[in-house]
Formats: structure tokens, C-alpha cells, sequence
């Protein structure tokens, strides 16, 4: 059982790590109009409905360092919003089913909308950037459309991650009743 | 049931705790700027050596599906280059007849500013801003390659950003596109110096803004270059920026703005030289007192503009357009030589400017 965790939490690490190298390396070269989606919005929320609230904090908890780590200009703020994201997708844990795809599409679309909204009320618009339409129009809306559709090939590789451990997880449950 | 309420109950710890860990380290990185060191040693034992890794394989991938396609293309390219290379042999001697006559004249000139020589570190970009939202990027080279904050970058001619973050083997370059970027230029041609910005909505457009330039009598045309000022105390004078691609006199007529194209071309950006010196070890000001102001190098200019136009914003407006004594001293933002090339023939329009330039930087900073 232990060994059991121990490669679920393995596994939810190297997919974090390689999530956010190929957001740093790969899709700034996938860029369409200098806009790339936003795969760590992806993770964070699915690993929040799939999972639950804890795992989503620690998902995004984790990625949102990351990005603070290398990039950020205060450490934390990246993190806090991404812990967020993760706590509330997890609350929708409940509504959740394996084959729905709308629901988790609903879901990706609204974290990363209310990211977008967030990063410019607190980078932009207390700079006196007021310009939200501006804003909405080239940024953050592209970005939303450009993350849905990732999201649509995205989602069924964590989802079968994510089968393939609990499957191994009743199994090894089976085992000791 | 009961075990529901508790996997609740420790969530919400969780969250709280959590929650706490970021409001503290936001706080700690506000007030004590040396928070982020253990945080890099972990980015750099996991994230870089990887981010590296996948650089490789990426260029070795398309080094490798390069190879294919173009062996033909090769052959017929290797003969008419063949040619090209006789032709540029003969046109090389004579270009390098008139390098050693230039090099004299430069001499002569003691125009051995230019940039070209001061002394560089290659390095390769790894990896970019994930956000869509600001430009930075980390390059390959740390501070065991002598790399250290507010070092300037360039690539090609021009510009690229500066050092704001450095580890051991990588360091982050915010680039001069990025919206908070901030700083002092000047027109090569006048030395009217001006401020340039990078602005998000202008990214798509390859463009930048300069505002705050003196509206005076030097004709500013589309396609001049804009350099690095001699006010900016981080960035190193003379280094291209880009061309004015447009200008127009400000509604308030004593300022004109506009837009430049940078040099650059920054989605295509994978190597980068670092000028290895500061501007604050050329000049040779206290490295202490620059790390303080580690954001932007012309905050400290418009910041200056922002606390007078505060201060003076609403009497400038009702007051008769000789300017009082007491404004004079508002001119700080402005370089020195404007202010005496202008004070001579109309003095009282130089003190005029002063108060209004303040202005527009207090509506700007609101």
C-alpha cells in the first residue's frame, strides 16, 4: 500500500515537472499570435476534479513555485493562485465522471478565465492599465480558446495516468482483504 | 461520514496552511530580497539541468530532420556559394582596406565607445516566460560564468532585455518588450532622450512605445535609431534599440511620443550575448546602493517626474506661464543639456517644459 503512494506521488511529480518544461520550452514555440496555452491551468484543475481538493492544492501549489521560482517577481503569488484554482476544482470532485468530457472542458475554460481576470487585476490594472477590453480581446480570451482546445488532447493522457494508478491502487487494496 | 468530515477538515488546513506558506513568502520576498536563494538551489539541482536537456534534444531533433530533406538542395547550394565565395573573397580584401582606414579615422574621431567592444558571454536561451502575460526568458549562463544582475543583453545589433535574476548556472533576462519594462533612450542622431516602454498590446505589432521626448526644434523622422541614453544608470550608452516607425507631438505640445520597431526579432530569439559589465562599474557608482533599485533603471526617472507632477500637477495648470523659481528644480527627470541648449534662446519656455513634463508623468502614474 505504502509503495503504492509513494508511486502515485512520484508520478504526480515527473507530471508537473514535464508539464511545466514543456510550458517553458516547447510551447513558446507553438505560440499562434504570440499566445501559448496555458497547460499548467490544465493540470492543476483536472488533477483537482479527478482527485479532490488536496491533491489539486498540491498540484497547483507546486507549479505555481515553479513559475515563481524561475520567473516570478514576488515569490508565492503564482503559487497562491494556482493553490487556489486547485482548491476549488477540487470541490467540484463530487460532480464528477470519468466519461463526462463537458464538465472538465467547463471547468479548464472557467479556472483559466478567472486566472486571466486575476493576472490583470493585480499585474496590469494596479499598474493603471486600464485598457481591460484590450486586454480580454488579445490576451486573455485567445488564451481560454487556445487552452480548450489543448485541453481536449491534454485531459484523456492525465485521465489514463490517473486510471492506471487506482486501477494498481484497488488491486493492491484487493490483496490484503 | 464521519471520515468524510475529516478529510474536509484536514483540506481545509491544508488550504490554510498552504495559504499562509504563499502570504509569507510573498511578504519575505517584498522585504527581504535574499528569500528566493534556497528556492533557486532547488530550481537548479531539478528544472534547469532539464530544461537544458529537452534544448538539446529539441535542437538535435531539428538538426536531425533537417538533415533529410535538404541533401539535394545542399549540393546545388554548395556550387552557386562556390561562386559567391570567389566573389565575396575579392570584395573582403577590399572592405578590409577600408576597415584599416576606418579604424584610423575612428581613431581620429575617438569614437572607440561603440559597443562592439565591450566584452561578451554567448549564451543560449532555455526556456521562456510561461505566461502570456510578460517576456522574460532564462539563459544557460549563470553566475559561475561571471553572469550578474543588470548586466545588459543583446543580440545581433540591438537590445535584448537585462539580468533580473541570477543562479548558478542560468539566469533571467527580462526583456525590453516585457510591459513592466521601463527606460531611458535617446535619438542617435540629437540626443533627445526620451523613455522607452515595452507595452503587451504593441508585442503582436513588433513595436514599442518612447513618450516624454522634448518637443524642440531637432526634427525626429521615421527610421531614425534610438539608442540606450546617457541618463540610464543601468543600461550601457549607445546600445541600439530599435527605429522610430512613428512620432507625433503630445496633445500638451512640449512633448512628442511615438513608436519604434525593435532591432530585435524576439519570438525567434535563441542565443543571446550578456555584456559582462555593469553601467554601474563603468561609471563606478556604489553596486550596494543599485541593488535596491534592482527593478527598472528609468523608474528612478519617472518616479522622480511622478513625485513633482504629484506635487505640482494642479498649480501648473492655473498659473501664468512664467514659470516660478521653485520649479526649476523640477527639471531632473530632463538631462542637463537640453536644459542649458534651450535655456539661452527661450528661457522661459525651458522652464515651462519642466513643470508640464512633470505632469504627464503624474496622470501616467496614477
Amino acid at each position: 500500500m505504502k509503495g503504492i503512494k509513494i508511486k502515485r506521488v512520484i508520478v504526480t511529480a515527473l507530471t508537473v515537472c514535464i508539464c511545466y518544461m514543456l510550458q517553458c520550452t516547447l510551447f513558446p514555440n507553438l505560440a499562434l499570435a504570440s499566445i501559448k496555452p496555458n497547460i499548467l491551468i490544465i493540470l492543476t484543475a483536472s488533477y483537482g476534479f479527478m482527485r479532490g481538493p488536496r491533491d489539486g492544492m498540491l498540484v497547483g501549489f507546486f507549479s505555481g513555485l515553479l513559475t515563481d521560482i524561475q520567473f516570478g517577481n514576488i515569490l508565492g503569488f503564482y503559487a497562491l493562485i494556482y493553490l487556489l484554482a486547485g482548491y476549488v476544482n477540487g470541490l467540484f470532485e463530487q460532480m464528477y465522471y470519468d466519461d463526462d468530457v463537458k464538465l472538465p472542458l467547463a471547468m479548464v475554460g472557467a479556472t483559466e478565465f478567472i486566472y486571466g481576470l486575476i493576472v490583470y487585476l493585480l499585474m496590469f490594472m494596479l499598474r493603471s492599465e486600464f485598457d481591460f477590453l484590450h486586454y480580454l480581446r488579445h490576451i486573455i480570451i485567445p488564451e481560454l480558446i487556445y487552452t480548450i482546445v489543448v485541453t481536449l488532447g491534454l485531459y484523456p493522457l492525465i485521465l489514463f495516468i490517473n486510471r492506471r494508478l487506482e486501477a494498481e491502487e484497488k488491486r493492491s487494496a484487493g490483496k490484503f482483504v | 461520514m464521519k471520515k468524510k468530515n475529516q478529510t474536509t477538515n484536514t483540506n481545509k488546513y491544508l488550504l490554510a496552511g498552504l495559504t499562509m506558506v504563499c502570504i509569507l513568502l510573498m511578504l519575505l520576498s517584498v522585504f527581504y530580497e535574499k528569500t528566493a536563494g534556497p528556492f533557486k538551489v532547488l530550481a537548479n539541482l531539478t528544472v534547469i539541468p532539464m530544461q537544458q536537456g529537452f534544448n538539446k534534444v529539441g535542437s538535435l531533433l531539428i538538426d536531425f530532420s533537417e538533415n533529410f530533406g535538404t541533401l539535394e538542395e545542399a549540393r546545388k547550394l554548395n556550387k552557386s556559394l562556390q561562386a559567391q565565395i570567389d566573389e565575396l573573397i575579392m570584395q573582403n580584401n577590399n572592405l578590409q582596406e577600408e576597415k584599416y582606414e576606418l579604424e584610423r579615422l575612428r581613431e581620429l574621431y575617438k569614437l572607440d565607445q561603440n559597443y562592439a567592444e565591450y566584452e561578451k558571454v554567448g549564451a543560449r536561451v532555455i526556456s521562456k516566460d510561461p505566461g502570456n502575460w510578460f517576456s522574460s526568458f532564462t539563459i544557460d549562463k549563470g553566475s559561475l560564468n561571471g553572469i550578474r544582475v543588470d548586466m545588459n543583453v543583446i543580440a545581433g545589433s540591438g537590445l535584448v532585455g537585462i539580468v533580473t535574476e541570477v543562479g548558478p548556472t542560468w539566469a533571467t533576462v527580462r526583456s525590453i518588450i516585457d510591459d513592466s519594462s521601463n527606460m531611458g533612450g535617446m535619438v542617435l542622431s540629437t540626443s533627445d532622450t526620451c523613455i522607452v516602454r515595452g507595452d503587451l498590446s504593441l508585442i503582436n505589432d513588433g513595436k514599442m512605445r518612447f513618450e516624454q521626448m522634448e518637443n524642440n526644434d531637432n526634427k525626429v523622422e521615421v527610421g531614425e535609431q534610438i539608442v540606450t541614453s546617457h541618463i540610464s544608470d543601468k543600461f550601457l550608452q549607445g546600445i541600439l534599440i530599435g527605429y522610430v516607425s512613428e512620432v507625433q507631438v503630445d496633445s500638451n505640445n512640449m512633448t512628442r511620443s511615438g513608436y519604434l520597431t525593435p532591432v530585435v526579432n524576439f519570438k525567434k530569439l535563441q542565443e543571446v550575448l550578456v555584456i559582462t559589465k555593469t553601467k554601474a562599474e563603468l561609471t563606478g557608482t556604489d553596486i550596494t546602493q543599485e541593488d535596491a533599485g534592482a527593478a527598472q533603471p528609468a523608474e528612478t526617472e519617472a518616479g522622480g517626474e511622478d513625485g513633482n507632477g504629484a506635487e505640482e500637477g494642479q498649480p501648473s495648470g492655473n498659473e501664468p506661464p512664467e514659470g516660478q523659481p521653485a520649479e526649476n528644480g523640477t527639471g531632473e527627470g530632463a538631462p542637463p543639456e537640453e536644459g542649458t541648449a534651450q535655456g539661452e534662446s527661450t528661457g522661459e519656455g525651458a522652464q515651462e517644459d519642466m513643470p508640464a513634463g512633470g505632469e504627464a508623468g503624474g496622470t501616467e502614474g496614477q
